[in-house]
């Protein structure tokens, strides 16, 4: 059990593209991390050489408070387990969890001692002298696992473990990961651009887009305090509405429609304004938001989607089962569940929102 | 569901006949008496005369100074052989092991000048390696015999195929696993390559099993025959009326062949595993 320290590390390569681009994270001891972002984002190159298999550009990496930049991924107390297992084919079970702890010199009953805790914990007993051929996707990511318990190293890495398993195994093995790493209380790096993977395991989340960091924060800070539109966008499912407009005197513009919302600053500046899905409801009261437009509706049992535009852009909705959408319906959503971003730069905009008030008569209202 | 008819059968049936045949058709013949083959040729009928014949080949001791029997010419195929197979395993093994796993300068030349020389057959560079062997006074040994064609383009491009194939993450998980390069080497890949191992070995075998040049350029010491010069030698009797020994040439070549089909027939399955599917 050891703190991770990841310090201003860049990571380019020959051609001079960057992977990863001054990245700071510090983990505490026993904290479980997961960097999460889209396919070439340099999440997994980041995990990769903070386990020794790449090398670092710039910037220090220390484990334990000790510096590893130039020390071999086997002497770095860490343990990784890999998107595909990346089992040994020809051994057994039992052979792989010890193949690491033999290589070491550990003597002979503490490796079985060892191994079969971790048999017993991953439930693998029965398969330990079986081929990772014979065994089922699920098990051998169990296996895997093991290969890296047996260990006790000071950190867990993980690379996309789940992303090869159906979804139903991967809410399972979800759950069992997080379940080892709180009884093993070993620090966890994890790699995954499954947000609600992310959202489900981390204790803190950092949210990775073109090789720098866009937010770190606990799975709840970045849901209700996200700090850019691709954070907002990227965590939450559904989405995030983000519709870009301008805010004016008379509120915000959207296209032809006006939304009666003080988002100052009242400057005509290009803004763009996030509410998620759930937070939304539906009105008939002509002087509440703007006008949505009824596009098509996803029944999801508990609940429906329903899909439409507001001012030409896309905007989805979480309503009740019962609920029935109209072709054209008024939007509301809660002043204090609106975010404000800047449209050129995507960052946050920490405005006060304040609702203005509706005109006497109030007819549709163009901008 | 396509059902296999007697068409299909007859096709099968013709191929392998024409395969066989030579075979059963020497087998027999080698069992009947010289002076029986010189007058009505070749036979399908078994004769009489099998074991007094294979006897004859395996212990007579022959040749001009008379100690060279069947026995020790089988003795000789075999080193050559097998020599031959572990050889140019073990050092294209190593060699793909160095292109793939290593980055050195100029592998992928090295590699593509490795590659170029299976355009190279054995003839064009014979004279010189006879002359290196000659120097080094290798002339009548089996080193000089084996080593100067244990290279070989063919089993490292195989190795080197098959090496690309294994994940990437295999080695890494090794690395973490604490296995260095020869770890790695001698833990996760030669069992891993074991059935490329086993079709190249049969290979392997098979072609130093039936060289018949270079022996014949490297030794002059009829202690040094293989089976394949036997063959030969039994034939060059043409001395007076004498006829040849016609069914010893049979019952040698019969058994000149009986080893390497005795290796395909038991590694056949591993044989066919390295050589199409990837077990990973």
């Amino acid at each position: 059990m050891a703190k991770i320290d990841i310090d201003h590390v860049f990571k380019t390569y020959a051609g001079g593209a960057q992977a990863v681009r001054d990245v700071s994270i510090s983990i505490r001891d026993g904290e479980f991390i997961v960097l999460v972002g889209p396919s070439g984002c340099g999440k997994s190159t980041l995990l990769r050489m903070v386990a020794g298999l790449e090398e670092i550009s710039a910037g220090e990496v220390r484990i334990g408070g000790r510096l590893v930049n130039n020390v071999e991924p086997a002497e770095r107390d860490i343990a990784m387990v890999f998107q595909n297992y990346a089992l040994y084919p020809h051994m057994s079970v039992r052979q792989n969890l010890a193949y690491g702890l033999k290589n070491r010199g550990t003597p002979k009953p503490e490796i079985e001692a060892r191994v079969a805790e971790a048999a017993r914990m991953l439930e693998l007993e029965p398969y330990l002298d079986r081929k990772p051929r014979a065994l089922s996707g699920g098990q051998r990511q169990r296996v895997a696992m093991g290969r890296a318990i047996v260990r006790h190293p000071a950190a867990f890495l993980f690379d996309e473990p789940l992303s090869n398993l159906d979804a139903k195994l991967r809410v399972t093995m979800r759950g069992e990961i997080k379940r080892l790493q709180r009884r093993l209380g070993t620090t966890s790096l994890y790699v995954t651009h499954d947000q609600l993977e992310a959202m489900t395991l981390a204790d803190r989340l950092v949210v990775l887009n073109k090789g720098e960091i866009e937010q770190i924060g606990t799975p709840l800070e970045i849901y209700h305090e996200p700090a850019s539109t691709f954070v907002a966008s990227f965590i939450g499912s559904p989405a995030m509405n983000l519709l870009q407009g301008r805010s004016t005197e008379n509120g915000f513009a959207i296209g032809p429609d006006l939304w009666r919302l003080a988002t100052g600053p009242l400057d005509d500046a290009a803004i763009t304004i996030g509410f998620r899905p759930e937070d939304v409801t539906f009105t008939r009261d002509m002087r509440a938001g703007p006008e949505f437009l009824l596009d098509y509706v996803e029944e999801l049992g508990a609940q429906k989607l329903v899909h439409g535009t507001v001012g030409g852009q896309a905007v989805s909705a979480t309503a009740t089962a019962e609920f029935q959408p109209q072709e054209s319906m008024r939007l509301t959503v809660p002043e204090h569940r609106i975010f404000l971003f800047s449209t050129a730069t995507g960052k946050r905009l920490r405005t006060p929102i304040t609702p203005m008030q509706p005109a006497g008569d109030f007819s549709p209202v163009k901008a | 569901m396509y059902r296999t008819n007697f068409r299909d059968h007859l096709v099968l049936i013709i191929g392998s006949l024409m395969m066989l045949l030579p075979v059963v058709v020497a087998f027999t013949t080698s069992t009947h008496e010289a002076a029986d083959i010189h007058m009505n040729g070749l036979t399908l009928v078994p004769g009489d005369h099998f074991a007094e014949t294979y006897e004859t080949v395996l212990t007579r001791q022959g040749g001009f100074t008379g100690k060279v029997t069947g026995l020790t010419m089988l003795g000789n195929s075999l080193i050559l052989g097998l020599g031959f197979a572990i050889g140019k395993i073990v050092l294209s093994m190593l060699a793909a092991y160095a292109i793939v796993y290593f980055r050195f300068r100029a592998a992928t030349a090295m590699f593509w000048i490795i590659f170029t020389t299976l355009l190279l057959p054995l003839e064009v560079r014979i004279l010189p390696s006879y002359e290196v062997m000659h120097k080094l006074g290798l002339i009548n040994t089996y080193t000089g015999l084996i080593v100067p064609l244990l290279a070989s383009a063919t089993g490292t491009f195989f190795f080197r195929q098959f090496f690309k194939s294994v994940p990437d993450e295999l080695l890494e998980a090794a690395r973490i696993d604490g296995a260095g390069p020869f770890k790695f080497f001698i833990d996760i890949l030669v069992p891993l390559s074991r059935t490329m191992i086993a079709a190249m070995f049969i290979i392997m075998f098979v072609y130093g099993w039936n060289q018949y040049l270079w022996p014949m350029l490297m030794t002059n010491d009829e202690g040094f025959y293989t089976l394949v010069r036997g063959i030969k030698q039994i034939l060059i009797v043409w001395v007076g009326s004498q006829i040849p020994d016609y069914n010893e040439a049979f019952a040698m070549a019969v058994l000149a062949m009986l080893p390497p089909v005795a290796l395909v027939v038991i590694f056949q399955n591993w044989f066919i595993k390295g050589l199409t599917e990837s077990d990973k």
